[in-house]
């Protein structure tokens, strides 16, 4: 095994820790804290892949921000902590959703790599890359961010008003 | 992959980041442990109840907060996400100009208005 791999390992396997700690967790904002293990690992693991733009985006957007989204939502809440209240019995339904989500993502990444040792040229200087293909040849749908953005914002004070006024 | 060379460079640099995160996890921890070690441990009911300025703690540790305080956190997204396109456009801006400057001055337009919006509403109080 090469360094990257060992790496990789390691990384993944904190992370499946992080994960299941995640949904076993009694206490949701404890969880909201696994969450952040996992996140930071599946960023690192972009890291290791030589996709850095990626993976620190996943550190800044989600690690960074959705978490802290996620605690506020909590607070928000009136959350009694607790295996019961957390456990809405579908276990079943549960186990089905994720071997069916499971399956179709092993299907589609071998039909899109195979199982060989297929090696790929990567680009070398990724922000840059992300930044021209952004900038000059996709240049509408970033602007459209924007006004999903906005959209949201607007959303989020006109919720946030209503809420108060009642 | 990367071609040999630069992945080279490449994994070697993030080195040095791995090495300032142990850094950190071993002050803390080296911290922790000296308190555990070295300070005395006598505790009284008084000393087990929970900080609350000096005051007797009221109520439970869970309550619930404020809607208007989720509009905090909203904007913080928000504003996280447009920085993070500022990073590739740093790159970009020397080699497109003109051209860079008006496309996110549009992008930071549009969401500056949203922002004048949350002001004008006056969501932006904190009370």
């Amino acid at each position: 095994m090469t360094g990257q791999e060992y790496a990789f390992v390691v990384l993944a396997l904190v992370g499946t820790v992080g994960a299941v700690r995640l949904v076993t967790a009694k206490n949701v904002v404890h969880a909201a804290l696994y969450l952040v293990v996992t996140l930071a690992m599946v960023g690192s693991i972009y890291l290791v892949l030589g996709a850095e733009f990626v993976g620190w985006v996943q550190i800044l957007i989600y690690v960074g921000a959705i978490v802290i989204l996620f605690l506020f939502g909590l607070m928000l809440t009136k959350a009694p902590i607790g295996r019961e209240s957390l456990d809405n019995q579908q276990r079943g339904l549960a186990l089905l959703v994720a071997l069916a989500v499971l399956a179709g993502l092993v299907f589609l990444i071998q039909d899109a790599f195979h199982w060989g040792d297929r090696k790929m040229n990567l680009v070398h200087n990724t922000t840059g890359e992300v930044g021209r293909s952004i900038f000059q040849h996709y240049v509408l749908p970033f602007e459209a961010v924007s006004f999903i953005l906005l959209a949201a914002l607007i959303g989020a004070v006109v919720l946030a008003r209503r809420e108060e006024r009642e | 992959m990367l071609s040999q060379a630069s992945a080279e460079t490449y994994y070697q640099s993030y080195a040095v980041v791995l090495a300032v995160l142990a850094a950190g996890v071993l002050l803390v921890g080296v911290a922790f442990l000296a308190a555990r070690l070295i300070a005395p441990h006598r505790p009284l009911p008084a000393k087990l109840t929970t900080y609350e300025c000096g005051i007797d703690p009221v109520g439970q540790g869970w309550s619930q907060s404020q809607v208007r305080y989720y509009i905090y956190g909203f904007l913080f997204v928000i504003f996280d996400v447009e920085a993070v396109f500022l990073f590739p456009w740093a790159r970009i801006f020397e080699r497109l100009g003109y051209q860079a400057v008006v496309e996110m001055g549009i992008f930071i337009g549009i969401l500056a208005v949203g922002l004048l919006y949350a002001w004008r509403k006056g969501v932006l109080k904190w009370v």
